[in-house]
């Protein structure tokens, strides 16, 4: 096995219950998390609305997964990046969204947000620093 | 004759709400729900589509608003949301049900 870290980027641009694209996404992520590589994970177009905080499906039978993006930072999931624009667009502000954190071992365990708001210019520039690149 | 138009596609991945728009006619009513709820969020390019159809009621899914974290506050004037019985009625009393799947 080669020891060179990869870069890793999980796409995320479906809605969360209406197809199975966003929790697929999140269970891969969960499974690739145990292969040490450089993962950060994107949210843009609709994908957005997988972290609007407050969501309870109750009433529509199905799981309510969205408290599992929370787990993320303690599998060193720790950059997930937001798009801007696509947030604006659907008349979302970073408030709407969940906060996310995770404890940086390098900086004495401190809490950092790990929801990084990013321009859609911003996002071009990290999609084309990867070596992978997954579609959900 | 009524119409009652169902729509359960995000607005802004599919064109089914738009298309729908294009369609409704005065009297009729347009029901948004699964993905389709996120057309009814305020301040967005698709709310002032709706806000422009003359004579068209539009209702909204509130379990769906819900499962998805839309709160009812954020839901733009003019946008009556309803539960399931409500859905199974205007079904019922509208002469047919046209869907934007």
């Amino acid at each position: 096995m080669s020891e060179t870290i990869k870069k890793f980027m999980y796409l995320n641009r479906r809605a969360p219950y209406g197809t199975i694209y966003a929790w697929e996404s999140l269970e891969v992520v969960l499974i690739g998390a145990a292969f040490d590589q450089d993962v950060s994970l994107a949210f843009l177009d609709d994908g957005v609305y997988q972290l609007v905080k407050g969501q309870d499906t109750s009433g529509v039978d199905m799981k309510n997964f969205s408290p599992t993006y929370q787990a993320l930072g303690d599998y060193d999931v720790t950059k997930l990046y937001v798009e801007k624009e696509s947030l604006e667009e659907r008349g979302l502000t970073l408030e709407d969204l969940m906060p996310l954190t995770y404890e940086d071992e390098d900086d004495d365990w401190a809490e950092k947000d790990s929801i990084r708001l990013v321009s859609r210019a911003e996002i071009a520039d990290i999609m084309d620093e990867q070596d992978v690149l997954f579609s959900f | 004759m009524s119409t009652l138009h169902t729509v359960n596609k995000s607005p802004f991945e599919k064109s089914s709400l738009e298309s729908c728009l294009g369609y409704a006619k005065a009297g009729s009513a347009v029901l948004m729900y699964e993905d389709a709820v996120y057309g009814a969020i305020k301040g967005t390019a698709i709310a002032d589509k709706i806000a422009a159809a003359d004579g068209v009621k539009f209702f909204v899914l509130g379990a769906d608003l819900k499962a998805r974290g839309v709160a009812e506050d954020k839901v733009a004037a003019g946008i009556e949301i309803v539960d399931y019985s409500a859905f199974v009625n205007m079904a019922v009393e509208n002469d047919k049900v046209q869907a934007w799947v």
